[in-house]
């Protein structure tokens, strides 16, 4: 207990072993979340859905009450699901993709900032001291891992069993070419890296409001509030061009990437906005937080 | 800028940038629109009709600003699609006036409030007006003139106006440049098409379109408003015109507004509406018998471009749709054949849509557009460099990704190779002879395109129907590579009949490995065939060209020939036919390689580029800001400086409430200095500003030398527990500990991660998780997170909250130890008896600022003042007086106030007794005023049983 005091070793008087470049590393931050109940609960529901929607399209039979034009687009993916693992895991993605996706992300980027400061314990994190800066990029770089792992998650699940169920089959989609399976992987996977890059301006909005707040359900609430109120404008043709400055406008544009030769343009405009979305909003969230009196 | 006027700044600022967006919001509404031209609308005569009665065009001429007599600027004229007015080309006249062309729109005959009657662009007629609006055109002195007479000028029209276009420049050599868009050829070749090489006379009645050709001009609002009483709201035909020249691809139907104004003019015919009468009664003699005659065919070819193009000298750009049953693909190709015959520059450019397709995705729209201007750029104003030759298409590629419809990809090959396409695929179709029977009543009818169908969807899916027993097919084996169709696809077929005679259609489905079949755009190829024998296999070959189309057939996907006896938009007539059909031969797919086109949308590309690059600019400079500031506060700071030294510190929050104001503190290596005030004295304020957690509004902060930013490195020298534990209730005590000291970044050996947890006191709890703990083992956790790596100065803010008096007790004791071995604890409490009992030093405060400090005994402890209940206070006076070690002697109410020097307190009681005096109580007095110890709480018991 009554151990000496030790000598200063550095100019800025920290302490011996201390480094700011090691404090809170992603993998420390990795432990801290990864034991959380809503980390697993999310991996739950992506693990489970898949098996759900197998067993629905099983013991469902034929359910399409109203195979209308209206239907379109989605009644062709619904056709298709069962024609093959990557269709399989190509609709689990597409039915995830307008809403559940957006809800975990939402709460995968909304939570750990202020779920730290409603907790207390952010406070400790910064007097240890982890730099501001440092303790954003750790949470940013994790929550973006979370929500990696957890669209990796779905769609693996939905291959594995859609695989297992329907097999191994070429990816199929009503007007575009069929895709042999290893062109129809790689169609799938970047249809994940378009739907993360377009889910940044949510993560954005949510990582903002978590390091504004100390109540992490606002966070989570607010931004899949304002994807909610963005996607009903998107739906007002009478808005013209002013649309298209909306984060959800290009929310399909993935669906172009599965056409051959593939359809860029949509994905571009839309990974355009998300990173710009994204990147205001980011620095704001960063801006912020750095000149933010602490006081949870 | 002084850091106390930030936050009211802040609100002003936001205030104002509120305001500025609102203004902006409402100016952008206000603002007028500035059209960039002005127009000049005048109502002109022209030739009168037949029978004397004299006609009026309704006319708008769009003057760019700028143009003038001394800066005439080169003119267009814009014609409408059949149906259409001179309102339906505002948008598109109004964007070539913006392009500096003054454009001229009408109304053309027969439509609209123009007088006369539909002569289907006749050169008497509406080739004739045209050209006096040419004559107008040269006299505006505003306008660029060749010659006197001839001003410099392009046609633009699509369908009606396509064709009227095409005419206009073959009558008329002034013309300078043509953009004909969905135009037909040969209306006779329209109306009455036939693929195997027969004549027009011989063609099948393309009875839908024709319908609704004539149906919207005879049957429109106009015609029925006079003796019905006239329901304007009534809805008219369908959409006829798909230019995409007009702005919206639903278009009014003509309202024969002519006729309200002059009721004398309507034909007598009533059924013939506005329709001139020649037409109208070819129309009925042909609709009634399903065949053509030649009277027909001659009077349509009249209207038609076929007959003239040698006579065009003016550069032509020709736009057809892919999605055009009504005048497809093979017109386009006619005409420029037709025209380049002379050597006339000519360039095709096909698109996705047309008469059925619409005007097809905006990405289609922008590159007419630009196909459009360029052309015209050329050759109208000599402002833009040559345009290439090269052919451009596209075809469908896949669902549209923002909304409904279709997506497509444009390609581009470096000359137009017409129908038969680059290289030609020969694809074998297999399948028996079969027998086909025309039904009796010509219905059921097969379903291939339908005709006012809005929208893509026509040629989408679904649609398409083939009636059992009624048609013939043969399939080819699945591709063993993908092709791309571009152009017209041909086939031979035999057929016979014991008639003599089959009307039949011909289709080419792409069908998927699934056997979902794709008729491409629902374009059928009629052919009526004569003179057949009885027995199949004395009848001879038949080539029948297919409609042309852009399609990739995929690989693995196979080619369905069907050759069916009806389909719902042809006249079939209504006799019962079993006719027997073989294929001959290979379907011959032409293709054409093509390089996709770059859309605008490429454009994108840059700047989602710019955008990466932006932000890559922007982590860096970040990054880089935070190291060299990082380096400025990297100060070296005197060896013996205290461990805490806080000068006139300062915290104002919004609203100008002080919660610490000007507060020094020095904490000095081996002292306990205890924080004491009551609550909301801004104990814990002061604590955040020491661990960098909330910014000063004035005054700083030294941490054995170095000052205080948010996050300084020599925070980890600290150790703190601030307003209660901050603990991860998932994990438990030990895995708390273990969690917090990884996030420092440092050794574990360093931890002391033994003597934490023996300072925690939890025993087996401390793996229990911490959500079962109770607030007292929460409070010892957070102590000993504290304490984890024993650091040279420990803050800890109400330590002993919630701990019972053996714990509180542990506590004091082990913080003792602590700062004796040359370390120093900063505390704070609202409880006098745990200051008293722990520190070393003490810091009074109240209301933010500091009413006292000092060594504890100095501040708290008792001093030299006796307070003193007696039985005769004047007796005691005067014995004290005469005291040594006595200062004065004060009357306080009921009792004596003694300041005594050095005199312990038995002493002077001993004195009082011995002098008699009775003494009935005893009390030392403590330094600071009752008043204030009452503020702060003077609580003896500790503070364990809260």
């Amino acid at each position: 207990m009554s151990g000496r005091v030790r000598p200063r070793p550095r100019r800025d008087g920290r302490a011996p072993g201390y480094r700011p470049a090691r404090t809170l590393t992603v993998a420390a931050e990795w432990r801290r979340q990864a034991g959380r109940r809503r980390t697993r609960l999310i991996l739950t529901v992506l693990v489970a859905l898949p098996l759900v929607m197998l067993a629905a399209f099983q013991l469902g039979g034929d359910g399409d009450e109203e195979p209308g034009p209206s239907g379109g687009r989605f009644s062709s993916m619904v056709d298709l699901a069962t024609t093959g693992g990557l269709n399989f895991a190509l609709f689990t993605v597409f039915v995830s993709s307008g809403f559940l996706l957006v809800v975990v992300v939402a709460v995968v980027f909304g939570d750990p900032v202020a779920s730290e400061a409603g907790g207390g314990s952010l406070r400790y994190l910064l007097a240890a001291p982890v730099p501001r800066g440092r303790l954003l990029a750790t949470k940013a770089v994790v929550a973006g891992l979370t929500s990696v792992l957890a669209m990796l998650t779905l769609t693996g699940t939905a291959l594995l069993a859609g695989t297992l169920r329907y097999g191994w089959h070429p990816l199929r989609s009503t007007v575009a070419a069929e895709l042999s399976p290893g062109e129809g992987l790689v169609r799938l996977l970047l249809v994940l890296c378009y739907l993360a890059v377009s889910l940044l301006a949510v993560a954005a909005v949510a990582f903002l409001l978590s390091v504004s707040t100390e109540a992490p359900l606002g966070a989570v609430g607010g931004a899949v509030l304002l994807f909610i109120v963005s996607s009903i404008l998107d739906e007002i043709t009478a808005l013209g061009s002013v649309r298209t400055f909306l984060p959800t406008h290009f929310s399909d544009a993935w669906l172009g990437l599965l056409s051959t030769p593939l359809d860029l343009d949509g994905a571009v405009r839309g990974a355009t906005s998300a990173l710009g979305y994204g990147a205001a909003l980011f620095a704001l969230a960063w801006w912020r937080f750095l000149r933010r009196d602490v006081t949870s | 800028m002084s850091p106390s006027a930030r936050p009211p700044r802040r609100r002003w600022l936001a205030a104002a940038g509120a305001a500025v967006g609102l203004a902006a919001a409402a100016a952008w509404a206000a603002w007028p629109d500035r059209p960039g031209h002005t127009t000049v609308a005048e109502v002109v005569p022209v030739g009168p009709e037949d029978d004397g009665t004299p006609v009026h065009l309704e006319t708008t001429l769009y003057l760019p600003d700028g143009a003038s007599a001394a800066d005439p600027v080169p003119a267009v004229l814009l014609a409408h699609g059949y149906g259409g007015t001179r309102d339906t080309v505002a948008a598109a006249a109004a964007e070539l006036a913006r392009r500096g062309y003054a454009v001229l729109t009408w109304t053309a005959r027969g439509f609209g409030a123009s007088g006369g009657r539909i002569h289907l662009n006749h050169p008497d007629y509406e080739v004739r007006d045209a050209r006096l609006l040419l004559d107008r055109l040269a006299v505006r002195p505003e306008i660029r003139t060749d010659r006197p007479g001839d001003p410099h000028v392009g046609v633009v029209g699509g369908s009606y106006g396509g064709a009227l276009a095409l005419l206009l420049a073959a009558y008329d050599h002034r013309v300078d440049a043509v953009v004909s868009m969905t135009a037909w050829h040969d209306l006779a070749d329209a109306f009455l098409p036939e693929s195997s090489g027969g004549a027009a006379v011989d063609g099948v009645f393309q009875r839908a379109w024709a319908a609704l050709f004539f149906g919207a001009a005879t049957a429109g609002p106009g015609a029925l408003a006079g003796p019905a009483g006239g329901d304007a709201a009534a809805p008219g035909p369908a959409p006829l015109d798909r230019s995409p020249v007009e702005e919206s691809p639903v278009e009014r139907v003509p309202a024969d507004r002519s006729a309200e104004r002059a009721p004398a003019e309507r034909t007598p015919a009533a059924a013939c509406g506005r329709f001139a009468a020649d037409l109208c009664e070819a129309y009925r003699r042909v609709a009634e018998t399903g065949r053509g005659d030649p009277a027909t065919v001659a009077r349509l070819r009249e209207s038609s471009p076929a007959g003239v193009l040698d006579r065009v000298r003016a550069p032509t750009l020709l736009i057809q749709g892919t999605a055009d049953s009504l005048f497809p693909l093979s017109h386009a190709d006619a005409n420029a054949a037709g025209i380049a015959a002379t050597g006339t520059p000519v360039r095709v450019a096909w698109f996705t849509g047309g008469h059925d397709g619409g005007p097809g995705p905006a990405s289609e729209r922008e590159r007419l557009r630009r196909l459009t201007a360029g052309w015209l750029d050329h050759y109208v104003a000599g402002t833009a460099g040559r345009p290439s030759q090269e052919f451009t298409w596209s075809r469908i590629s896949g669902f549209s990704t923002a909304g409904r419809g279709v997506t497509t990809t444009g390609y581009a090959a470096e000359a137009y190779p017409g129908l038969g396409g680059e290289r030609r695929l020969a694809v074998e179709v297999a399948g028996a002879p079969q027998v086909v029977v025309h039904p009796p009543g010509g219905q059921p009818a097969a379903l291939s395109s339908l005709p006012s169908a809005t929208g893509l969807a026509s040629f989408v899916n679904g649609v398409v129907t083939d009636v059992p027993g009624q048609h013939a097919r043969f399939e080819s084996a699945p591709l063993a590579a993908p092709v791309e169709v571009v152009g017209a696809p041909t086939v031979r077929l035999r057929v016979a009949s014991p008639t003599g005679e089959a009307v039949l259609f011909v289709k080419l489905y792409d069908v998927d490995p699934d056997g979902v079949a794709t008729l491409p755009a629902g374009l059928v190829a009629p052919v009526r065939l004569s003179g057949l024998p009885a027995d199949l296999s004395r009848a001879a070959p038949v080539t029948v060209r297919l409609p042309a189309v852009t399609r990739r057939i995929e690989a693995g996907h196979t080619v369905r020939l069907v050759v069916a006896t009806s389909d719902q938009a042809y006249a079939t007539g209504t006799a019962l036919a079993v006719h027997r059909v073989a294929a001959d031969g290979p379907v011959v797919l032409p293709a054409v390689a093509g390089t996709p086109l770059a859309g605008p949308e490429v454009v994108w590309r840059r700047v989602l580029a710019g955008v990466v690059a932006v932000i890559a600019v922007g982590v860096a400079g970040a990054v880089g800001v935070a190291r060299l500031r990082r380096g400025h506060a990297d100060r070296p700071a005197p060896a013996d400086a205290p461990p805490l030294v806080v000068r006139g510190l300062r915290k104002e929050y919004p609203g100008g409430l002080a919660a610490v104001d000007g507060v020094d503190v020095t904490v000095e290596a081996g002292q306990v200095v205890g924080l004491l005030g009551p609550n909301g004295a801004g104990k814990t304020t002061i604590l955040r500003m020491v661990l960098g957690l909330v910014r000063p509004s004035g005054g700083e902060v030294r941490l054995f030398g170095h000052r205080v930013s948010p996050g300084a490195p020599v925070l980890s020298r600290v150790g703190a527990l601030v307003e209660g534990p901050g603990l991860l209730p998932h994990l438990s005590g030990r895995e708390n500990l273990i969690a917090y000291w990884r996030a420092t970044g440092r050794p574990a050996r360093d931890a002391r991660m033994t003597e934490a947890v023996r300072i925690a006191g939890l025993g087996d709890a401390i793996d229990r998780k911490v959500r079962t703990y109770s607030h007292g083992m929460r409070q010892r956790l957070a102590v000993a997170q504290a304490m984890l790596g024993l650091p040279d100065l420990l803050l800890l803010d109400e330590p002993t909250d919630g701990l019972d008096p053996p714990q509180i007790a542990q506590m004091r004791r082990m913080l003792a130890r602590y700062a004796a071995g040359g370390r120093a604890v900063l505390l704070s409490s609202h409880l006098l008896a745990e200051v008293e009992q722990t520190c070393t030093h003490v810091v009074v405060m109240d209301k933010g600022r500091v009413v006292a400090a000092g060594p504890v005994g100095e501040v708290v402890g008792e001093s030299g003042t006796v307070s003193l209940a007696v039985s005769d206070p004047d007796a005691a006076t005067r014995v004290l007086a005469g005291l040594a070690g006595v200062r004065g002697v004060v009357a306080d109410g009921g009792g004596l106030v003694v300041d005594v020097d050095g005199l312990p307190r038995a002493d002077l009681v001993a004195a009082l007794v011995r002098a008699g005096v009775g003494v009935e109580r005893v009390a030392a007095r403590r330094r600071l005023e009752d008043a204030f110890l009452t503020l702060v709480g003077e609580d003896t018991t500790g503070s364990g049983d809260r």
